[in-house]
């Protein structure tokens, strides 16, 4: 086995843009379920608002980047809201099965060739991030065409933009929700997690904390489809359930109830996953394991799922977790 | 498999246009995106050209259907049109004969005809169409097609919910690796209907058993051990996701990302009355869903365990006071629970029709629209819920387009949780 490489392509995991997108949805996901005990399993709905939003602003609108990435965070803030005035009030479960639907539901929208004008139906949407008239993301992209950083940490100029405004994304993110979760309103937040009659109680409009909880999340996991979206094609393939599944075992590992948690989470998700690809593959080829190579990327998917299950049974908290945060006693 | 041409009688054919294989398929070159063509991510693809004494026609909407997928174009300037599938196996192409120039209609074969793949990734369907009398099917006869279709759908959903009710009921769990309990009851069937080649009648008890006993080692590996732990809900059921994501990946590991097929898959569909026309395979289906359903029901209601089951779902900790082994109750449950959902299994891959990987899921989220419109934690209501879907999926691709029938499943389950979210027959305290 050529440990140099996968040496190599491990280290690669550890910033790619699908890692910063990753982190920023599973920031709003903290933000929902970590933060403000909502469970909501219809993140990929919001990465795919976020993410289409944006690229049908550019496309059919004919936004510059900037006001099509505002337009996703608009469209899903509206997301927000119709998702959440009916179902704020369900138990957690009825809101896991309303929240996966409603997901679904978008991404069907996506997908059905009723609109294939604007939205592309299965082929997905391209060529928004580059556009003739200059009003692209990429056309604004400050680094001159080259080869940046060392090693493993490789990038042309146009990764280069992409990684560095996920990054400014993804840091005044981080920023935000710190400030939000250690004000009074953060507070009145976990108390709602907490108890959420002993909150209405002291005279706090409890859905309407809620509300704001799950638009200012969604607005995270609109960021996090956009981020997404300024270096792949939109497709709906991409915004399927196991994306919020996968996004759900990144915010577990690292801890549902922490700021830093969703973010270590997703790097230590892709950082793995780039490690078995690579470990897998090498295996399947050299002959130690009697499977074919797609049989061996198919196993680390197995091993995803089996994870996830042991982190839930045996460390509900996260790595950074605290247990008397337990969102989960319910 | 010609549901529409059966209808038609006394047609002029008059002349008759000779469709072209274009050279485009010949050379296996894709074709530029634009209208004409769907699904160019895939590798398969079906493709045709839409002609009239060489002619080509413009704008005539294409429809292809089946294992579980749906996808439609509308023919582009030269007449063609590519339709990408996700999987090789057997489709229906569907001629909207409504978007054909007035008095031109399909001459030979019906406005469905059905498609196989061969030897390579794409195949050609061309329709001869000329001038000739439209098929027209009255809209009766097809809201009453569509009515059967639904109730025979929405048993096999049934067969799946009750299960998935049941557990919901007993132990909490709002279990989403019951689209992979779906899944293996299938995937036994392949393997010891086509694999080992046993015969049909075999086969399919050998992998309900199979399904059964499944069930059995879930509730005794797993979710027993977690209950003792006393995991809460919200933890259980995102085990049951790691479950899932497991369960489906280890069924990928085995079958491959390919669409496989039971004998007997392609029975022809009969016209029985108006424009309803099913096969031996629909009917023997149905048969066994009322079947079993109907046994289901009387044990739910007349034995011991049964009566012990809806006496757990009601009050779990009175039960256990009053006598009844609440952990060998839950345990009969897993494997009935089981053991319909590998059935459901089976009858699902006759009527998508083929065996995939994710076959399940692609019908969890109905299951559980089904559940919920019938209420959380109650048999009879899953059931009545899962006709209800089944009807309403199949009913609602006459009035929207054919790949949003699904949307109105999920929209209907979505509204019933806000007006009566306890479901149909749920009682109000179940909501919390």
């Amino acid at each position: 086995m050529d440990w140099g490489s996968i040496l190599n392509n491990t280290l690669q995991g550890l910033l790619t843009p699908t890692t910063l997108a990753f982190s920023l949805a599973a920031l709003g996901l903290a933000m929902h379920f970590g933060f403000a005990g909502l469970l909501n399993f219809g993140i990929a709905g919001f990465m795919a608002i976020g993410g289409y939003g944006y690229a049908i602003a550019v496309l059919t609108f004919g936004l510059p980047w900037w006001a099509g990435m505002l337009f996703g965070i608009f469209g899903s803030i509206i997301f927000a809201l119709i998702l959440g005035i009916p179902t704020l009030r369900l138990r957690g479960d009825y809101l896991a099965i309303v929240t996966i639907a409603s997901a679904e539901i978008i991404r069907l929208l996506f997908l059905t060739t009723a609109f294939t004008d604007v939205t592309g139906s299965a082929d997905g949407l391209f060529g928004f991030n580059t556009r003739t008239d200059g009003s692209g993301f990429q056309n604004a992209n400050p680094f001159p065409a080259g080869s940046y950083g060392a090693g493993p940490f490789t990038y042309n100029e146009q990764t280069l933009w992409v990684l560095t405004f996920g990054i400014i994304m993804l840091v005044v993110g981080v920023f935000l929700l710190w400030a939000l979760m250690r004000s009074p309103w953060g507070r009145v937040i976990k108390g709602i997690r907490e108890d959420e009659d002993a909150i209405r109680a002291l005279g706090k409009n409890v859905f309407a904390y809620k509300m704001q909880a799950l638009v200012i999340g969604g607005v995270y996991g609109a960021m996090g489809g956009i981020v997404y979206a300024t270096f792949a094609n939109v497709s709906p393939g991409v915004f399927v359930t196991s994306l919020t599944f996968f996004i759900w075992t990144s915010l577990l590992l690292g801890g549902a109830a922490t700021i830093l948690g969703p973010v270590v989470g997703s790097v230590l998700f892709w950082t793995l996953q780039a490690f078995l690809t690579n470990v897998l593959s090498e295996v399947a080829i050299s002959g130690i394991l009697p499977v074919s190579t797609t049989q061996a990327s198919t196993l680390r998917f197995v091993l995803v799922g089996v994870g996830l299950m042991l982190l839930v049974i045996y460390r509900p908290q996260g790595i950074f977790g605290d247990k008397k945060e337990l969102t989960f006693v319910k | 498999m010609n549901i529409l041409s059966s209808s038609r009688t006394n047609r002029l054919a008059r002349g008759i246009a000779i469709s072209f294989l274009s050279f485009i398929a010949v050379l296996g070159i894709a074709m530029p995106a634009s209208a004409d063509s769907v699904g160019e991510e895939y590798e398969a693809a079906i493709l045709g050209n839409v002609r009239i004494d060489g002619e080509p026609i413009q704008g005539v909407r294409i429809v292809v259907d089946g294992n579980g997928y749906t996808a439609e174009t509308v023919t582009d300037e030269k007449g063609r049109w590519l339709i990408g599938v996700p999987s090789i196996g057997a489709y229906n192409v569907t001629l909207d004969e409504t978007t054909l120039p007035e008095g031109i209609a399909v001459l030979e074969g019906g406005a469905t005809q059905a498609v196989e793949f061969g030897a390579t990734d794409r195949v050609t369907k061309n329709f001869f169409i000329g001038e000739g009398e439209r098929n027209t099917t009255s809209l009766f006869d097809q809201v009453v097609a569509r009515l059967i279709y639904g109730i025979n759908f929405g048993l096999m959903l049934g067969l799946a919910a009750v299960g998935l009710s049941l557990v919901y009921g007993t132990t909490g769990l709002s279990n989403f690796a019951h689209g992979e309990m779906v899944t293996i009851g299938a995937v036994l069937a392949l393997l010891f209907g086509v694999v080992l080649e046993l015969p049909l009648w075999v086969a399919i008890p050998i992998a309900v058993g199979l399904s059964a006993a499944f069930g059995w080692i879930m509730d005794a590996g797993l979710w027993r051990p977690v209950r003792k732990m006393g995991l809460g809900i919200v933890q259980l059921m995102i085990v049951s996701i790691g479950l899932s994501l497991a369960l489906r990946y280890i069924i990928q590991f085995f079958i491959g990302g390919g669409t496989e097929q039971l004998p007997g898959f392609d029975e022809p569909r009969v016209t029985l009355f108006g424009a309803t026309a099913l096969s031996s395979t629909d009917l023997i289906s149905m048969a066994l869903s009322l079947v079993v359903i109907g046994g289901f029901a009387y044990w739910l209601l007349k034995t011991k365990t049964g009566k012990a089951t809806r006496a757990i779902s009601d009050n779990p900790d009175l039960a256990a006071a009053s006598g009844i082994d609440v952990d060998k109750v839950i345990r009969v449950v897993w494997v009935l629970a089981a053991a319909m959902a590998g059935l459901a299994g089976v009858l699902w891959a006759y009527f998508r029709p083929g065996i995939k990987w994710d076959m399940g899921t692609q019908i969890l989220l109905l299951i559980f629209a089904a559940v919920v419109l019938g209420g959380l934690g109650t048999a009879f209501g899953a059931l009545v819920g899962a006709l209800v879907v089944g009807i309403l999926i199949e009913t609602s691709s006459l009035i929207i387009p054919a790949d949003l029938k699904y949307v109105g499943a999920l929209v209907v389950l979505i509204l019933v949780l806000l007006v009566r979210p306890q479901g149909l027959l749920g009682k109000k305290q179940r909501i919390g």
